[in-house]
């Protein structure tokens, strides 16, 4: 079904190179009278895949459309490679969003166009459609209308679109929430050849065995802040920060 | 999925055609315009005399039927070649404004009272038409009046003058202005079961009269003259004098008149021509 | 009660015998609204389009205005292209007065703030579920608007089927601009308003009969339109 092994052909073998470190300098936002993101500070240097990880509501979200320039800190800036986030680096970002979000056309369709608004012509286009959708395993459902799809193949095929994109960083925020485990396997081998190919994955997940799986260091926020941030290995078995404990051992983080 | 893409692909090109196909209206220029009032209209005379008109000329008349008020609005606006409605006074200050180049008779028709055969106010067969206006007032008897200062409504408010009534004091209660054509007016007269004062014309033609009859006729004061006026092309150069004179001067030729003439409904004349030879 | 009898044999006659005067009249109605429709539906995709999109000073009032319009009573359009149109108005030079083109304009003037309204509505919650997917996908403003309109487009159809609904059913601005002239601006509405005005109440009812046909041929395909939608999951 799904087959990761076979890299996008449309896209070469370019290898992405993203603007690293990322430096988020006294990053706060404010919506609803409410701080949101309360002061974080925090710089990712790694090339290797992030794992934004903490309780419902504590900001991750939030973060993700910050670093994605959707949205407008009220404080703070974020640098990426020392540079602020403007227009053109956006064009090498690309994000798979909680709820997807697809077009009223077909599933190709829904490819098709993203590569379109990134000025990809139309030749091309086709290339690239194709192996988005063998990556996604929904070849067969090519010119079926995208919102009749399940959950499951609607989250696939917004990562395939986001890929297909060939962006230097990829934003995924739970991207296997609702995937079978197959599925799930699938995509974090998609993630992980991703990152060969020199894409900075940073990715918000709840669940522990995927991030210890694929990331090479975690971000732990709580109430707006960084609670906690560093390697993986070290995050899951030494969490220094009580919250970080209480979290993975299950218990609620108050 | 393909078949619906070609089903919008079809509305599309429907569309497309649609739109191409109404540039294609003709922008030919053989005609002119004739502001005229709904009396004529709808008695028929037109469709009736204007095929011998273009017959002859080559000249295709388009009438735009309104009430004689808003048919001289339109002619002093420019908005046609030729006016040709009922309301004499009007006609004669139109010309002396400078709209129009000179007022001829054409013809005239006369008015009638009608209502419901029941005949309440106890008019009918009088001589008198303002005698019998009276006494549709004194007895608060429905009456429809077209309200809309066509000439048709403004020879029924100069009878009610002679009378000496004013029909206003009753208006909305037995008093109803329709503010609409005469036909329409005839419509809610029958419905409503009020006189009302139309020309013979109109009324012969209407086809929905219900127990309806003429009910006083014959009165001098009925007399209703219809007058053709050029618009003036001094006052507005876009005017099509030439054609709009051929048009005026075969109306009050013999032929026109003839044609006029000839026109009849069950067998009734329904205008008299009697234009002035020469003028 | 006859009358009805009457109307809908007199109806059935001239349908059935194709009779030539409703022919042309009728041709020339559903030309009009079809030009007057298409070119609407230009402006208003426009028009709402960009009013969804577009952050700009008085954008709010724009779109109250708009959706004032909606309910513009014909007459008043008409009246307004009249004065536009008169040999004595600023566009007196066209000499459009009492033509079909002069009816057009007005079935655009009626019809425009439907479509646009109906149109920056669709896009408006339609885009409150793309905007931030579509910047992401770094889009500039008009790609937006012409995805939200494409992605719209089962609404637009319902749209522009209304507005034809209101255009053909409409008599008071074509009255006025075109005249009701005999085989030259004579519409389905102007016919059953000068039947109904010379007391041929069955055949002004025919007329209207034959109109209602078309009005619910319209309707009809909006359903249509909307089930398709729906089963595509493109609603
Ligand atoms: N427009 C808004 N108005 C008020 N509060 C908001 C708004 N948007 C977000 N929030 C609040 O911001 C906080 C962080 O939201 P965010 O979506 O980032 O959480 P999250 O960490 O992604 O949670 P989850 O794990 O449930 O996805 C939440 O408490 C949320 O209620
Ligand atoms: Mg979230």
């Amino acid at each position: 079904m799904l087959d990761p092994t076979t890299p996008l052909q449309g896209v070469g073998d370019r290898l992405a190179s993203p603007p690293l470190p990322v430096e988020i300098k006294g990053l706060v936002y404010e919506t609803g009278g409410k701080r949101v993101i309360d002061e974080i500070n925090a710089t990712i240097e790694s090339r290797r895949i992030t794992a934004i990880m903490g309780p419902n509501g504590a900001g991750k979200s939030i973060l993700l459309r910050l670093m994605h320039g959707l949205i407008a800190p009220t404080k703070g800036e974020i640098l990426w490679a020392g540079r602020h986030a403007d227009r053109p680096m956006a064009y090498r970002q690309a994000m798979v969003f909680h709820r997807p979000v697809l077009l009223r056309r077909s599933v190709a369709a829904n490819v098709s166009h993203a590569l379109g608004l990134r000025g990809i012509g139309r030749d091309k286009r086709a290339i690239c459609v194709d192996d988005a959708l063998r990556l996604a395993g929904l070849e067969r459902q090519a010119s079926m209308p995208a919102r009749v799809l399940s959950g499951g193949e609607q989250q696939r095929l917004c990562l395939a679109r986001a890929l297909s994109l060939d962006p230097d960083v990829l934003f995924l925020d739970e991207p296997t929430s609702s995937l079978d485990p197959a599925s799930t396997l699938a995509i974090e081998r998609l993630l992980l050849d991703a990152q060969r190919r020199g894409i900075k994955v940073i990715l918000v997940t709840h669940d522990v065995g995927q991030a210890r799986r694929l990331a090479h260091d975690v971000m732990f926020l709580h109430h707006g802040r960084v609670i906690e941030h560093q390697d993986s290995q070290d995050f899951f078995d030494n969490p220094r920060s009580e919250g970080a404990r209480a979290f993975l051992s299950g218990g609620l983080v108050l | 999925m393909k078949f619906h893409r070609r089903v919008l692909f079809g509305l599309g090109a429907a569309f497309l055609l649609a739109s191409l196909a109404s540039t294609g209206f003709a922008a030919e220029d053989d005609f002119i315009i004739v502001q005229s009032t709904t009396s004529t209209q709808n008695s028929g005379l037109f469709d009736y005399i204007l095929p011998k008109f273009t017959e002859k000329t080559g000249i295709d008349v388009r009438v735009v039927a309104v009430g004689t008020g808003q048919a001289l609005k339109n002619g002093r606006n420019g908005d046609g070649d030729v006016v040709l409605v009922h309301s004499k006074p009007d006609e004669e200050k139109f010309v002396a404004e400078g709209w129009g180049v000179k007022r001829h008779d054409v013809m005239y028709n006369d008015f009638v009272i009608v209502g419901p055969a029941s005949d309440p106010a106890g008019i009918a067969g009088l001589k008198d038409a303002d005698r019998a206006l009276a006494k549709i007032a004194e007895a608060e008897a429905p009456f429809a009046s077209r309200g809309d200062d066509s000439g048709t409504h403004k020879a029924e408010r100069d009878l009610w003058g002679q009378a000496g009534v004013d029909p206003t004091k009753g208006s909305g209660d037995w008093y109803l202005e329709t503010g609409s054509g005469m036909g329409a007016t005839l419509n809610t007269a029958v419905g409503k079961h009020a006189y009302t004062l139309a020309d013979r014309g109109t009324w012969l033609s209407f086809a929905n009269k219900d127990d309806f009859e003429v009910l006083v006729e014959g009165d001098p004061k009925l007399f209703n003259q219809y007058g053709v006026i050029l618009v003036n092309p001094e006052k507005h150069p876009r005017v099509k004098a030439e054609k709009g004179q051929a048009f005026v001067g075969w109306l009050t030729s013999g032929e026109g008149q003839k044609a006029i003439a000839s026109y009849k409904i069950d067998g009734q004349q329904l205008f008299f021509p009697n234009a002035r030879p020469g003028t | 009660m006859t009358d009805f009898i009457d109307a809908f044999r007199t109806a059935l006659g001239l349908i059935v015998t194709l009779d030539p005067d409703l022919v042309e009249i009728l041709v020339l109605s559903i030309k009009v609204s079809l030009s007057a429709v298409v070119i609407a539906s230009l402006l208003g995709f426009a028009i709402g389009g960009a009013l969804a999109v577009y952050r700009f000073p008085g954008r709010g009032a724009v779109s109250a205005v708009l959706s004032a319009l909606m309910g513009l009573p014909p007459v008043v359009a008409g009246l307004v292209v009249y004065l536009l149109l008169s040999n004595v108005g600023p566009l007196g030079v066209l000499q459009l007065l009492y033509t079909p083109t002069a009816m057009i304009i007005a079935q655009v003037v009626l019809v425009t703030p439907i479509i646009g309204a109906l149109t920056r509505q669709a896009c408006q919650d339609l885009l409150e579920e793309y905007d931030e997917q579509l910047r992401s996908l770094g889009a500039s403003s008009s790609a937006i608007v012409a995805t939200l309109l494409w992605d719209g487009r089962y609404r637009l159809i319902t749209a522009v089927l209304a507005g034809f609904g209101r255009a053909i059913a409409e008599v008071g601005a074509v009255m006025i601009v075109g005249g009701n002239i005999d085989h030259v601006t004579r519409t389905m509405t102007t016919a059953i308003a000068l039947e109904t005005s010379k007391g041929n109440i069955a055949l002004a009812l025919a007329l209207g009969i034959v109109l209602l046909t078309i009005a619910l041929a319209v309707n009809a395909s909006l359903i249509w339109v909307q089930r398709l939608a729906n089963r595509l999951a493109y609603a």
